[in-house]
């Protein structure tokens, strides 16, 4: 009796949680011009509008530049601090690190008028590096984490013991650390691409008119003409955060196996 | 001329705590030194400190005449072997094996040649392919060994190499490194806090107790004539006698033991009557039935018998005085609550200092 309730209360969290973004699939193929049920017929018009109207295609290809940007900015930064905060070899690492993970608690509207304040005196107000770094910082957290949580799996003998077979502290990073942390920055620049593509907070606060990025364009599509089109850029989006994810839980998968051997 | 190793009044602290206090240790070329004693002896700070690890808070290191203790690990040219062998995991064995030569930008046919017979050598050839993670905890220490041998470096250090690995296989292993040493004259420093691993494998053996030498010297002399309390306490099993001493003529002590007993031991200066010290008397040193010439003899009484399998442990008590002796199994039959002979030879009770 218990065992049942729990199923079917799990079962219903799980219907909340998907219900929202199995309701707006289906409209991506909609032939109707109006964003709402029923369906009158299948289509790929709105599919179609997405890839060749302009202004869809320009917030697609801003959302790759500013995405790819920002995690390759997020990862290097955020590999960094975390070897940096390693076995607490810096004095106060534990300040430093919640200090690095603030972004992720903070609020985004906070963020964003700040950063909107300090990019302007910058002068990086809407441009694409503005973006960039807006977004970078918002996905350092992610990348530290990850990253952190890979360096913490290597046992330092390791480390020695390349270091008294003759190698030098770059190459002891180069052969040694970086291909055993390697998994873990990946899947974190991962988080970091995935975070990007869906912020929309900061890109209204810093972007311009020219760094309208996809998630941007959704929400003020959805605002201006309800049309169709949204749906099909949400098919987009969830499809590529779907591959991003597997990708991710292919390489945890691959080393959790690793280690599993490892332990064997 | 300095000897090959040496520490010369080096100290170790972390914060307040001293781990090695004013050490003087000398090692010459081609010896298999131990430093054995209990964890937190300061034995492995003292290993990490040669590698390079640790930097000592006062004092000096030599190799080979050359101060090196500001040296990095990468320029000392030493194997280190670790207890948890420290591979590469994403390496294969081979490519572990060549990390050390390749560092030293040996040529790729050479490399190749070298990790081949170094793998030979330890007959894991077969091996050389796979992953540490898919070998035995024996192959992956046999590695770890071979990785630290193949650069031909001028030490070996080894942190408790066999402490992972089970009774049978550390003994063979033991052998092993033993004859590697032989034939190919390595000087090895070795850490461990097995005692009868260090009895077995080692030149000599420095028994380290809160920091300091309490002993250093082969095998054999610190097992017959512990000089501390420590060492015969932490190397094998002893009877620690605490006696007044009656008298000391020409280099024997007379010792009353209580219980009306008295007997004689060999007293290494130093000793006056009326003063009271501690001996060690091992208890195979201890023959139970008949007391041959010149020998102490004690009258006291079985309390207990313990079977061992090889040898008998039995317990021999007089009022407050107890000793442990060490018999063959087939030596006699000991019946609990019997009287019985003890007695040892003068020469095998040794004084140790207070």
């Amino acid at each position: 009796m218990f065992r049942a309730l729990q199923a079917t209360f799990g079962i219903a969290v799980v219907v909340f949680l998907l219900m929202p973004i199995f309701a707006i699939l289906p409209l991506a193929f909609t032939s109707s011009v109006f964003l709402n049920y029923p369906i009158p017929a299948y289509s790929m018009r709105w599919m179609h509008e997405l890839t060749t109207a302009e202004v869809w295609r320009t917030s697609i290809l801003n959302s790759l530049i500013i995405g790819s940007g920002a995690t390759v900015l997020a990862t290097v930064l955020g590999t960094l601090a975390s070897l940096g905060m390693r076995r607490g070899a810096l004095p106060m690492a534990g300040l430093l690190r919640t200090m690095f993970l603030l972004p992720m608690v903070v609020p985004a509207v906070v963020l964003g008028v700040g950063m909107q304040i300090f990019l302007v005196r910058l002068g990086l107000a809407s441009t694409y590096l503005g973006v960039i770094i807006a977004h970078a910082v918002l996905c350092i957290p992610f990348v530290i984490v990850s990253v952190s949580a890979a360096l913490q799996g290597i046992d330092p003998t390791i480390e020695r013991a390349a270091s008294s077979l003759g190698a030098r502290p770059v190459t002891v990073f180069r052969r040694v650390t970086l291909p055993l942390a390697i998994p873990g920055v990946v899947s974190g620049a991962i988080f970091a691409f995935a975070t990007s593509l869906d912020e929309v907070v900061l890109t209204l606060f810093v972007a311009g008119p020219n760094q309208r990025t996809l998630a941007r364009q959704m929400f003020s599509s959805i605002r201006e003409n309800i049309s169709p089109t949204v749906a099909a850029a949400a098919l987009l989006l969830i499809v590529g955060t779907l591959c991003l994810g597997g990708l991710g839980a292919l390489l945890r998968w691959r080393q959790g196996r690793k280690t599993a051997a490892a332990a064997a | 001329m300095r000897p090959f190793i040496q520490f010369e009044s080096v100290s170790k602290a972390f914060g307040s705590v001293t781990v090695v206090n004013a050490l003087d240790l000398a090692i010459e070329k081609g010896e298999f030194v131990s430093l054995l004693g209990p964890s937190g002896s300061g034995k492995t700070t003292i290993l990490m400190m040669l590698a390079g690890f640790e930097r000592p808070t006062q004092g000096a290191i030599y190799l080979d005449g050359k101060r090196i203790d500001h040296l990095p690990p990468y320029r000392r040219q030493m194997g280190v072997v670790f207890q948890n062998y420290a591979l590469f995991p994403h390496m294969t064995v081979a490519e572990n094996v060549a990390f050390p030569l390749e560092m030293q930008r040996v040529p790729r046919a050479e490399i190749a040649r070298r990790v081949e017979r170094a793998l030979d050598m330890v007959k894991l050839k077969p091996l050389k392919d796979r992953r540490p993670s898919q070998l035995s905890g024996g192959q992956q220490q046999r590695i770890a060994l071979t990785r630290a041998l193949v650069f031909e470096p001028s030490v070996i250090l080894m942190d408790e190499p066999l402490g992972a690995l089970d009774k049978q296989l550390r003994e063979h292993m033991q052998l092993e490194i033993r004859e590697l040493h032989k034939r190919l004259g390595l000087t090895i420093v070795f850490v461990t806090h097995d005692q009868s691993e260090a009895l077995t494998m080692s030149d000599r053996i420095a028994v380290f107790n809160a920091g300091r030498i309490e002993q250093i010297d082969n095998p054999q002399v610190i097992y017959d004539t512990p000089r501390t309390r420590f060492v015969a306490e932490f190397i094998g099993e002893t009877n620690l006698i605490e006696a007044k001493i009656a008298s000391v003529d020409n280099q024997v002590a007379r010792l009353s033991l209580g219980a009306g007993l008295s007997a004689r031991a060999h007293a290494a200066g130093g000793l006056s009557a009326g003063q009271t010290a501690s001996f060690s008397l091992r208890p195979e040193r201890i023959r139970l039935g008949m007391a041959p010439e010149g020998s102490n003899a004690l009258d006291m009484t079985i309390t207990d018998c313990i079977y061992h399998g090889d040898h008998m442990r039995v317990q021999l008590a007089r009022d407050d005085f107890s000793l442990v002796a060490r018999c063959e199994r087939l030596a006699g039959h000991w019946t609990v609550g019997a009287p019985v002979v003890a007695s040892f030879d003068p020469r095998d009770c040794t004084v140790l200092a207070q």
